[in-house]
């Protein structure tokens, strides 16, 4: 199974470095450092929920929620900072508490009830997102504080272009790679992480070989809340206002990167290198295509190629590997969902 | 077969009850308006159309899938139906060539979101991909390729026989309702009356026995997935007359209502269980619901979240009945 995922990140490479000399043989820009860091920067939103989906998926579940846990996180964050004050750490605590609240309440469904994650998600995506509209009248916020406002500005690296404008790597993708840090480590050197692979790979074998089934699950989807929660402070900080319908909607464009980087919906499968080569793919192709000049009503049409193209031959290798037991194989995976 | 049965029933008595219930809270709550013709007509303008993705949702839903793909197949379905009408009809001049387009752009629609549906059902069944990616992936190719043959604009100017379909009355009753109607009862029908039905609802609780008895599963899926489109198509043309144009994002948010819909009348997300006749009821009631609450003047955004927690609840009720019914027959044997 190791060496497939690995076949799996070489092939995602591959396309990688494809698009990315048509890309640059039509717009020598891209293939820029500034570009480079520019991309990690306004991606650093994807990349942190990616991360977190990435956890779930691996549990064996899926969260569709997310994007709503954010917004909410997000606006009670933005509203307590402007009418209280505070710095940034009271900010980031703010909405990460916010975010793991409301993703423990989906793991506590998910356990307690044994209701299907999607279906469980669905319903609190809509919960979390119409009382938020409700409650707050869909209003957009603006003037967000000037403390605020500077600290997106921080670069922990400087360069200089050649017009002299500075560049370099911010202080959001600093953040983004805290997350992945932490990600790796929980998923390949703790207990817990071992255990959310078990959980997802057979849930039954998990528990008796006594893993804490409950403990795992709540986690993923915790820890899901805790990074929507984050994503929505680095949602705020990258584009500066704070509007309610501005992530919702992108939940299946996250789960499509993590998919695309290898992570299985079947549970058990996944890795942090794959779901950054999967975000990676998905943020080249928007980039290149603006700097290829096509048109944006083509973007979503390229991304539904990608997906079908690069999952379906996954899938079809698969399928063929194992033959014509492929049918028991993929029902057992079913099976264990 | 039995518990079966008797699990069936259940379900429909719980429905019902609460369709009554529903239905009694809202008469008492606001007698002089919602218990009024005009209420209970406007209702049945409003259902059909999300009736019927409800219905191309469910039978994927069956088998253990699903179809992220119904509002974009019955858009592009809509789109390309109506740019025949709007290039060979004028709805000002009626012309004796006419009957003729009509009929072409209604099979267009249909034409159209049976091959989306195959094209489904292949990526599922012979690629291998699981389902909620297929159609994920299909809807996206879908949304682009319907903004990027409309530009983002609306596609409008419908003949009033198309108009009809959507506004029309037969005898006070809607039109669309009496599609609604007919497409409802030949899934039935099919679900539970030809072999096709029964494959599916064999491949939806168990594919390796469905495998193992000869089955061909791919088979069930296409056909699983070639009907799901097909009522897509019937809905496009509902839509398109209703809204009496065509556009890319029409009905987004019904994607998700769709599988409320069918969870709430008892079709169950890992495949298998489920019936027609639940999912008209559970319909009914989410129709009687954003009604009443509209009337009330709640809003919109406030029925969004009593949706979910109505979700939330009807599968905290599953649950617990499931885990009692399980008790007792531990109990019998």
């Amino acid at each position: 199974m190791k060496k497939l995922l690995k076949h799996h990140e070489t092939y995602l490479v591959i396309i990688i470095v494809i698009l990315s000399a048509v890309i640059t043989s039509r717009n020598a820009n891209f293939f820029t450092a500034e570009n480079m860091f520019d991309l990690l920067k306004s991606n650093s939103f994807y990349g942190i929920m990616a991360i977190g989906v990435l956890f779930v998926l691996i549990s064996g579940g899926i969260d569709i929620s997310f994007p709503a846990t954010a917004t909410v996180a997000e606006y009670i964050m933005a509203v307590v900072i402007i009418n209280m004050g505070g710095n940034i750490v009271v900010a980031v605590l703010i909405a990460v508490v916010v975010g793991s609240i409301l993703g423990f309440v989906n793991g506590l469904l998910v356990y307690n009830f044994r209701i299907p994650s999607i279906i469980t998600t669905i319903a609190t995506m809509n919960i979390y997102y119409g009382l938020l509209t409700f409650i707050t009248g869909g209003k957009w916020i603006y003037s967000l504080p000037d403390w605020f406002r500077s600290f997106a500005q921080i670069r922990l690296l400087t360069f200089y272009n050649a017009d002299g404008a500075a560049y370099g790597l911010s202080i959001v993708t600093f953040i983004w790679l805290l997350v992945v840090l932490a990600a790796v480590f929980i998923l390949r050197f703790t207990l817990l992480g071992r255990g959310i692979y078990a959980a997802g790979g057979d849930r039954k074998a998990a528990v008796r070989a006594g893993i804490n089934v409950f403990f795992t699950e709540t986690f993923v989807y915790t820890f899901m809340g805790f990074l929507a929660g984050l994503a929505g402070v680095v949602q705020a900080l990258l584009v500066q206002t704070v509007a309610p319908n501005s992530i919702v909607g992108k939940e299946l464009d996250v789960i499509a990167m993590v998919v695309l980087g290898g992570a299985s919906l079947a549970g058990g499968k996944g890795s942090v290198t794959g779901t950054l080569l999967g975000v990676a793919l998905l943020a080249i192709l928007q980039n290149g295509l603006t700097l290829m000049a096509v048109p944006p009503v083509w973007y979503e049409f390229f991304v539904g190629v990608v997906i079908l193209v690069s999952i379906g031959f996954s899938s079809l290798q698969a399928k063929k590997k194992s033959g014509n037991t492929s049918v028991i194989e993929l029902s057992l995976e079913e099976a264990a969902e | 077969m039995k518990t079966l049965l008797t699990k069936m029933n259940n379900e429909m008595k719980i429905l019902s009850l609460i369709l009554l219930l529903t239905f009694a809270l809202m008469s008492v709550l606001s007698p002089s308006h919602f218990l009024r013709l005009e209420t209970f007509q406007g209702m049945a303008f409003q259902l059909p159309e999300l009736g019927l993705l409800s219905l191309a949702m469910m039978i994927t839903m069956l088998t253990g899938g699903i179809n992220l793909s119904i509002i974009a197949t019955a858009n592009i379905s809509a789109i390309f139906s109506a740019m025949i009408l709007v290039a060979n009809v004028n709805p000002d001049v009626p012309a004796s060539g006419d009957a003729g387009f009509i009929i072409l752009a209604i099979l267009t629609a249909l034409a159209v979101s049976a091959v989306i549906g195959l094209f489904n059902g292949v990526l599922i069944s012979i690629i291998n991909i699981p389902p909620i990616l297929a159609t994920l992936g299909t809807m996206k190719l879908l949304q682009g390729l319907a903004f990027i043959i409309t530009k983002g604009y609306v596609i409008s100017g419908m003949p009033n026989a198309i108009r009809f379909i959507g506004n029309g009355t037969i005898a006070a009753v809607p039109f669309p309702l009496l599609i609604f109607a007919l497409f409802a009862a030949i899934m039935s029908v099919y679900l539970n009356h030809t072999s096709t039905g029964f494959n599916i609802f064999m491949y939806g609780s168990n594919p390796i026995a469905s495998f193992f008895s000869g089955t061909s599963n791919t088979k069930v899926i296409i056909q699983t997935y070639v009907m799901s489109g097909l009522y897509c198509g019937a809905a496009a043309l509902v839509m398109m007359s209703r809204f009496n144009s065509a556009k890319a994002g029409y009905g987004e948010s019904y994607l998700l209502v769709t599988i409320l819909a069918a969870v709430l009348g008892g079709v169950k997300s890992e495949g298998g269980f489920g019936q027609v006749s639940g999912l008209v009821l559970s319909l009914v009631i989410l129709q009687i619901i954003s009604n009443g609450l509209n009337l009330l003047g709640v809003s919109s955004f406030m029925t969004i979240a009593i949706w979910g927690l109505i979700m939330i609840a009807a599968m905290v009720i599953h649950f617990l009945v499931e885990k009692r019914t399980r008790l007792k027959l531990s109990r019998m044997s």
